[in-house]
């Protein structure tokens, strides 16, 4: 699967879904994009940014290389 | 020459009104003494507690010898619940919205008792069939009568009704809803925070049925300073007067402020059910800034808001209230709109918002 990871680790809200909006307006329809945030607000930022916008949330994954959070969402088609 | 600020922080705490105040500063002459003792002035003192008493329980719609006075609302709301698990520890968990007070969240993690936390909806109301599965069993359940971020009523008579069929206590915190809309019945206790209606800091109003198996903790009095009682009691009288005359103007108000801000804006949303809520309550999320901001530059323009975002708060975690509603946390304001606010406030508030977010969008290169 293409991912595009976005790392926004280490950045406090509202920095992380700014970061996800601009890879949305960025890159290509359907791109898989990781949002990488060690937020604590991203947990319910995120889905509620993919809802407001109807990109496809598509849950969590752990993060290999230090803390944080893997927020995989696709970007509409 | 300074203009005058636009107070919109209601909810947190309004400046004594001035009925409360005239019997604030009355009640420090005449009902300094004891009501306890039997002199003279134990006795005058006495008076002016069980004519507040009467008052309260006439505003709220209970008998005065139901009502008893905390320390502060925080106590009030505490005990509201807390009083009741301690009576019927053993007879199950501890049910709670998911969006009540974080005081109350806190009260029954306190209790060791097992614990069920009931979702809302993306409106922020609670999802009453879960609520009433699991509180036939519990040993007492919180449910919020309204809301103090996003303004929603709850269903706290039809929760209430149904379970006292089944023997279990509702502690309803209304320390948002009163004094600014019509309390539900359905409440096995009530706790009320005077210093959100134009009374005074330094007490809070409990009420207990007669008939609730609630107990008093160790060391709670039952009682206040005479003067603090006595001031919320007419702080009471005055806001229900002031809701009849200004609580369809607030609604609208709100309304307009809603509708303004969430369509003249781009990725501005409003939270909470817009019909089923409080009248003077809103809480507006801005998509890509962050609350710290906005209110630091509404403070600089006039406006006393206050935001639940991450940043302003002390643990850095979002508004739980938002987060259980399932929407966007950061870069909200609440408002809690006084009785007084003038169209001109509102004018500029509307006419300002918009440069406020862009500039703050544009700093964080969103």
């Amino acid at each position: 699967m293409n991912e595009t990871l976005v790392d926004a680790r280490g950045k406090r809200c509202p920095a992380p879904i700014i970061a996800l909006a601009q890879a949305s307006r960025e890159l290509p329809p359907g791109t898989y994009v990781v949002l990488l945030s060690d937020d604590p607000g991203a947990d319910t930022d995120v889905p509620a940014w993919c809802r407001l916008k109807g990109v496809d949330y598509l849950g969590t994954r752990a993060v290999d290389d230090g803390a944080g959070t893997g927020y995989v969402v696709r970007l509409p088609q | 020459m300074s203009r005058r600020r636009s107070e919109w922080d209601s909810v947190s705490g309004m400046p004594l009104c001035e009925p409360a105040r005239q019997a604030l500063l009355a009640a420090i002459d005449a009902g300094w003494a004891d009501p306890a003792r039997l002199y003279r002035e134990g006795r005058q003192a006495r008076l002016l507690l069980d004519a507040a008493r009467e008052s309260l329980a006439a505003s709220i719609g209970c008998r005065a010898d139901e009502i008893r006075f905390t320390p502060s609302s925080a106590a009030a709301r505490q005990q509201a619940l807390l009083g009741l698990v301690s009576s019927r520890a053993g007879l199950g968990p501890v049910v709670t919205s998911a969006i009540e007070h974080s005081s109350i969240l806190l009260a029954a993690e306190s209790t060791g008792l097992p614990r069920v936390d009931i979702g809302v909806d993306s409106a922020g109301r609670v999802d009453l069939p879960a609520m009433l599965a699991a509180g036939v069993n519990a040993a007492a359940v919180a449910l919020q009568a309204a809301n103090g971020e996003v303004g929603t009523l709850q269903p706290v008579r039809e929760a209430g009704e149904a379970l006292s069929a089944h023997g279990v206590p509702l502690a309803c915190d209304a320390s948002a809803l009163a004094g600014h809309g019509a309390i539900p019945a359905g409440w096995s206790t009530l706790a009320v925070a005077p210093e959100t209606f134009g009374g005074p800091r330094g007490v809070g109003i409990l009420a207990v049925r007669t008939g609730a198996r609630w107990r008093s903790p160790e060391s709670a009095e039952d009682t206040a300073w005479v003067p603090l009682a006595a001031s919320a009691a007419i702080a009471m009288e005055t806001a229900l007067q002031r809701n009849l005359q200004h609580g369809e103007r607030l609604r609208a108000i709100i309304g307009r402020i809603r509708h303004a801000a969430t369509s003249t804006i781009e990725d501005v949303y409003a939270a909470g059910d817009p019909i089923g809520r409080l009248p003077h309550v809103l809480t507006l999320t801005c998509m890509y800034v962050d609350g710290e901001t906005l209110v630091r530059e509404l403070d600089a323009q006039g406006f006393a808001v206050t935001s639940g975002s991450a940043c302003v708060s002390d643990s850095l975690r979002p508004s739980h209230v938002l987060a259980a509603m399932g929407v966007l946390t950061h870069g909200n304001i609440r408002i809690g709109l006084p009785w007084d606010v003038a169209d001109e406030e509102v004018d500029r508030f509307l006419a300002l918002l918009p440069r406020i977010v862009s500039q703050a969008r544009g700093r964080l290169g969103a």
